[in-house]
């Protein structure tokens, strides 16, 4: 019971916003200790962690050519270019960068967008570009919105579109799990198979609150200006 | 045969450089503090090579993450002024240079796609060109580098240190949070190991009512749910939860249909990465690099989505795997 003390270090850690390395690095100790682990052998876990997830922080090698280019203007030109599409509002872009997120993720290919190399240069310059288009120049508040739902777009688009490709970590891992442990016998197209209703809700989910932030968008900008076209009229 | 490690040295050495140029910045005034965090960053991802291996021993580098950090959680790491074009030169590159600037950038996604898909099929003598199983990571690497060389020479910089120093500006930009999903990675094994997820299978097997098919349905997938947002991923969250709920009660007690209750358990899971912090590489790592104010921005933004989704999970299990 009490090695569960560790996760309430985090959760208490997270709700007070302390440094999140802090918060992590202490949970392990206090849980590792708690756990009975010895001194040498926590340290051994935060060797071994560190070393078998060096995966999630390769995008680093995108880095040097990303910066390049964007000191070369390439968030600009994304904007430039996302002008040209009158018709591509912000939800429409948005809607469109999920679905091909999330069709990609489906074929297996899910390393082929992400924050760095797609999100960050690209998507997120062209979903304000659109927003700026029609309403001018946006307040800080708006450019957070919108670059926060960019994010989540990628996201949502590559969970429920891997599920769907069969060689995905997470398929291999209930098959390799149900078939080791309960001498059971799954296949991965089965699997496979129950990840597709989801999928479609979260297309029609996810799609639908980015289409309507076309709205939203409207309402708070136009709003935002007819007070102060009003508070000019009033001097 | 490419393999997987040395990708791992290239990005290390990378890191190692840029801690170079950090402790040569006299602008950021904590430049020592910086370059060693990410110098022993770097120098983490080298040794790692043989700590995966079981060559070399794993201590020293726990230790060395623990220095890294006491760095970044008592402010001993700072950025410097970076050296970069204004908006207004950005605009006018941007015109004169146009379109052309999406080619490198399309590059690395085109090049991920050839190495995952056709380049396995290649082989030389037996031995396939790129290891197996890490065809897209190292496919990654292969554009990122393609795309480099292809951007400069298109734009005819020649300064190898223009796109190393704007890199670097990036990761100063990001800062700790870099670092943070390997450490949850790590948290996730020490959990593991201590048996937090023991606890929460037992705490789940005492609550869980024996009767109703429908809460056990509720009690699984809100599990996974709540599992991940602790944990930061499913991975971990669904041997659990399978044990103690998944498989005895809805699949041998009420004879539900296996692959249905397994997959659709897992997106829970899913559904639950999506609005916890502790996911860190899909939820803070992009508020970093989008250089957002709220770092819990992309989280708000799902959060409606991800408890939509749980919904229909659960009325997706309860009505067809049944």
């Amino acid at each position: 019971m009490i090695v569960l003390l560790g996760v309430l270090v985090v959760i208490i850690g997270f709700a007070t916003r302390r440094n999140p390395l802090l918060v992590v690095g202490v949970a392990g100790i206090a849980t590792g200790f708690l756990g009975g682990l010895s001194p040498q052998k926590v340290l051994a876990a935060f060797g071994d962690g560190f070393a078998s997830s060096r995966a999630v922080t390769i995008f680093v090698i995108t880095l040097p050519v990303i910066g390049l280019l964007e000191r070369y203007g390439l968030q600009e030109q994304a904007r430039n270019l996302i002008s040209r599409f009158a018709k591509l509002t912000t939800g429409r872009f948005l809607t469109l960068y999920l679905v091909l997120r999330q069709g990609f993720a489906a074929l297996g290919l899910r390393d082929l967008f992400g924050p760095a190399q797609t999100v960050r240069p690209l998507a997120a310059p062209m979903a304000e570009g659109a927003a700026e288009r029609r309403y001018g120049t946006l307040p800080d508040k708006t450019r957070e919105k919108i670059r926060s739902f960019t994010a989540s777009a990628d996201n949502v688009g590559l969970f429920f579109g891997e599920d769907v490709f069969l060689a995905v970590g997470s398929i291999l891992l209930i098959t390799g799990f149900a078939n080791s442990t309960y001498h059971t016998h799954l296949e991965p197209l089965q699997l496979a198979l129950w990840a597709i209703p989801t999928g479609l809700c979260a297309l029609v989910v996810h799609g639908g609150r980015l289409l309507r932030m076309d709205r939203t968008l409207e309402r708070e900008l136009l709003g935002a200006r007819v007070e102060l076209a009003t508070q000019e009229a009033a001097k | 045969m490419i393999k997987a490690e040395w990708f791992y040295w290239l990005v290390g050495a990378l890191f190692l450089v840029m801690a170079a140029q950090m402790a040569a910045d006299r602008t950021n005034p904590k430049r020592f503090g910086t370059a060693a965090f990410w110098g022993l960053l770097g120098a983490g991802f080298v040794y790692s090579s043989w700590v995966v291996d079981k060559s070399a021993p794993a201590e020293p580098l726990g230790a060395a993450v623990l220095v890294m950090i006491c760095l970044a959680a008592f402010g001993f790491t700072g950025r410097g002024k970076p050296r970069t074009t204004t908006t207004e030169e950005r605009r006018a590159s941007a015109r004169k240079h146009g379109s052309k600037l999406f080619i490198p950038a399309l590059t690395i996604p085109a090049v991920a796609l050839v190495c995952a898909v056709l380049v396995p099929k290649l082989s030389f003598g037996g031995t396939p060109l790129l290891q197996k199983g890490s065809e897209t990571i190292l496919g990654l690497g292969v554009g990122a580098i393609v795309a480099l060389v292809l951007a400069m020479v298109m734009l005819r910089d020649k300064k190898v240190a223009a796109p190393l120093h704007a890199g670097r500006s990036m990761l100063e930009s990001m800062g700790w949070a870099m670092l943070l999903p390997q450490l949850l990675a790590t948290l996730g094994t020490i959990f593991a190991v201590s048996g937090v997820g023991k606890q929460v299978g037992i705490i789940t097997e005492a609550v869980l009512p024996h009767d109703s098919v429908l809460i056990a349905v509720v009690v699984y997938c809100v599990g996974m749910f709540l599992f991940t947002v602790i944990m930061g991923n499913g991975f971990a969250a669904f041997p659990v939860m399978t044990a103690a709920v998944g498989w005895p009660v809805l699949i041998e007690q009420a004879n539900g249909n296996a692959p249905a209750i397994l997959a659709i358990g897992m997106l829970c899971g899913f559904c639950g990465t999506l609005v916890t912090p502790m996911a860190a590489n899909f939820n803070v790592v992009p508020a970093a690099l989008l250089e957002l104010k709220d770092q819990y921005g992309p989280i708000k933004a799902q959060l409606p989505t991800a408890v939509a989704l749980l919904g229909c999970n659960i009325v997706i299990m309860a009505a067809f795997a049944f």
